[in-house]
């Protein structure tokens, strides 16, 4: 035994040697092949990721000051800036996320709760849902341009069909999530309030929904940020046009930050795409206040529930 | 006597008390109103997919009025917003092809050695490390993407580096490689699910018996993570054919029949896209075709997805 582990004098524990003499030369050497080939592609991941930031913030840093923010798109690449685009993102976003919040959760409710378990129109609900967050995103493009900008809900291209295609596009998310985070309560606390006489309604209030607070806020601002930064069903919506004011209503024209930056992006004039990277930089900026503030919610709320 | 006389009374007293109160019907039918609002918000979503189902067929169904479905099938010019308009879909499907085998040859395998590493090799602390930075990869937009596909990869990258041939401005490689970076995230993160689903029995049994860690994951924990792992493929196919703006932006809007991945492309969700930023009057053929490539591309996915959802379903390892 000892001959064979001349070489790797480090085995400390007689299964180890015998491993150690088990294993061939050939066999470590794939082993240390596969390692290495595991780490390049998490590495690419980072590589890719560490590309792109770095890429778009030396491309668009030029272009990276107030004016960006104060001034309106324009046709003249020194003057372009981004403000009707944010504002139409966050009244847009803000809608989306006003209706899609009690509309999902009381679906998650509804299926968490109320719903007998195997009934056919429970599983069709739940089939739906799974399948409505994998149909590509364009597809609600499709349907809002079909049913919701032209006849019969004849909306056109306004502030307010953008976010209804935005709220159907996010909500399996905050209903997926938000079923997630009522399974996590533990059945106790339900068990408890029903076996103290409250109703149904009351224990879901007063017990589950409290403690399911914070699975369903990290949810629903991941299902802003996701609307915060869709763009392909809102090409269908006439959100990809030069606007230069501000939305005042439900009823006004409008852009969308992501799709200013595809139009500053797919303009001839190469200024344009310094103004397109500043702008990617102001949108990655405000996602990343949505996720620290989904963070921040997260461990507040555990917090206190211990 | 009087014993007998007390115990119906009091027996009615306790009856009355378990007669519900006027205050208690009140709350039953609060809950009873509740619970129907919540059902129906819960079909509020089944409204959605039909309502798609709707928006689809009617101009899809229209549209083959006008182009027959052989026209549509077996052209292989797609020129339909030009004067004379044609109506071949090949291009279109070749292109939604070639950007999607490009996305997958990159993100499954990538996707999977990644999540062998996080599950089997990664320290616990590495792993805090790397999850999150994969889940701000994920939530990068698609605009984001297509920008950096189009600017950075493809004059920096492909450009460059491609040994077959000359890359266009536009190119499915480009947008292919960036598809795949995209949908990576979500490889991961499905893949590795299925991999720490599968008992510390089995990892201790292979180490046990003298196999290595590439052999304990190849041999043990990759059959037995397989249903996962050929889930979250099949989802990663649908997410590619799906995919609107990053190809959009990086491999143009010439919709060409074509095998080679250095030239521009136009896919079914670009055609879509592209389409709509034309804003076509309603009821002309251009407008029908948004439908009927949406008909298609509808159908495709929602196969897909299905397929992925019963071979979680039916294969799925029950470990303890």
């Amino acid at each position: 035994m000892s001959a064979t582990t001349s070489t790797d004098a480090v085995s400390h524990t007689p299964g180890e040697a015998l491993a150690t003499a088990r294993t061939s030369g050939r066999r470590r050497l794939f082993d240390t092949a596969f390692r290495s080939l595991l780490i390049a592609s998490v590495g690419l991941a980072l590589l890719t990721l560490f590309a792109l930031l770095i890429d778009t913030f030396l491309t668009g840093q030029p272009r990276l000051n107030t004016d960006l923010v104060n001034n309106m798109p324009s046709s003249r690449p020194a003057r372009a800036g981004i403000q009707s685009a944010i504002f139409g993102s966050l009244w847009c976003v803000g809608l989306s996320g006003l209706v899609s919040l009690p509309i999902g959760v009381g679906t998650a409710i509804y299926l968490e709760e109320y719903a007998p378990r195997g009934k056919w129109y429970v599983r069709l609900i739940e089939l739906n849902i799974q399948n409505l967050a994998g149909v590509p995103s364009i597809v609600f493009g499709i349907l809002g341009l079909a049913f919701i900008a032209r006849s019969p809900l004849k909306w056109g291209f306004t502030v307010g069909s953008g976010a209804m295609v935005l709220t159907i596009l996010v909500l399996p998310i905050v209903i997926i999530s938000s079923r997630e985070a009522l399974r996590a309560v533990p059945p106790s606390l339900r068990d408890g309030s029903l076996a103290l006489g409250a109703t149904q309604w009351q224990t879901i209030w007063h017990q589950m929904l409290p403690s399911a607070v914070p699975g369903i806020a990290t949810g629903s601002i991941l299902a802003v940020s996701r609307a915060l930064g869709e763009s392909a069903p809102l090409l269908l919506l006439g959100a990809l046009t030069f606007v230069t004011f501000n939305p005042t209503g439900l009823d006004s024209g409008y852009t969308v930050l992501p799709l200013l930056i595809f139009k500053y992006a797919s303009d001839a004039k190469a200024e344009f795409h310094t103004v397109a990277a500043a702008a990617i930089i102001v949108l990655l900026v405000m996602l990343l206040i949505l996720n620290t503030t989904a963070i921040i919610v997260r461990n507040r709320f555990q917090r206190r529930a211990r | 006597m009087t014993p007998s006389n007390d115990a119906p009374a009091s027996f009615d007293a306790a009856l009355s008390d378990l007669r519900p109160s006027a205050s208690l019907k009140r709350r039953r039918n609060v809950e009873r109103v509740i619970k129907a609002v919540l059902g129906a918000m819960a079909t509020l979503s089944v409204g959605v997919t039909i309502a798609i189902a709707f928006a689809l067929v009617r101009p899809a169904v229209e549209f083959f009025g006008e182009v027959s479905p052989k026209e549509f099938l077996t052209g292989t010019t797609w020129a339909p917003l030009f004067k004379p308009a044609q109506f071949g879909v090949l291009p279109l499907v070749t292109g939604t092809f070639l950007v999607m085998a490009i996305a997958v040859v990159v993100a499954v395998p990538c996707g999977l050695a990644a999540a062998f590493f996080l599950s089997e090799y990664a320290s616990p602390r590495l792993r805090a490390v790397l999850k999150p930075v994969l889940e701000i990869l994920a939530g990068i937009p698609t605009v984001v993407f297509g920008f950096f596909a189009l600017y950075f990869v493809n004059p920096e990258i492909t450009q460059r580096f491609w040994p077959f041939g000359d890359v266009g401005t536009f190119s499915a490689l480009s947008a292919g490689l960036v598809v795949g970076i995209m949908i990576l995230p979500m490889m991961v993160s499905l893949a590795e699910d299925a991999m720490s689903a599968v008992p510390d029995s089995l990892r201790e049994g292979a180490l046990a018996l003298a196999a290595t860690k590439r052999e304990m994951c190849t041999k043990v924990i990759f059959p037995a993570a397989l249903s996962g792992i050929v889930a979250a493929t099949v989802l990663a196919f649908s997410r590619a054919i799906g995919e609107t703006t990053i190809v959009l932006l990086a491999a143009g809007s010439n919709p060409q029949l074509t095998g080679n991945p250095g030239q521009g492309v136009q896919t079914m969700a670009s055609f879509i896209g592209f389409a709509g930023i034309g804003d076509q009057p309603t009821g002309s053929t251009g407008y029908k075709t948004i439908f009927a490539v949406g008909a298609l591309l509808f159908v495709l996915t929602f196969v897909l997805n299905i397929v992925s959802a019963r071979i979680v379903r039916r294969f799925r390892q029950e470990y303890e």
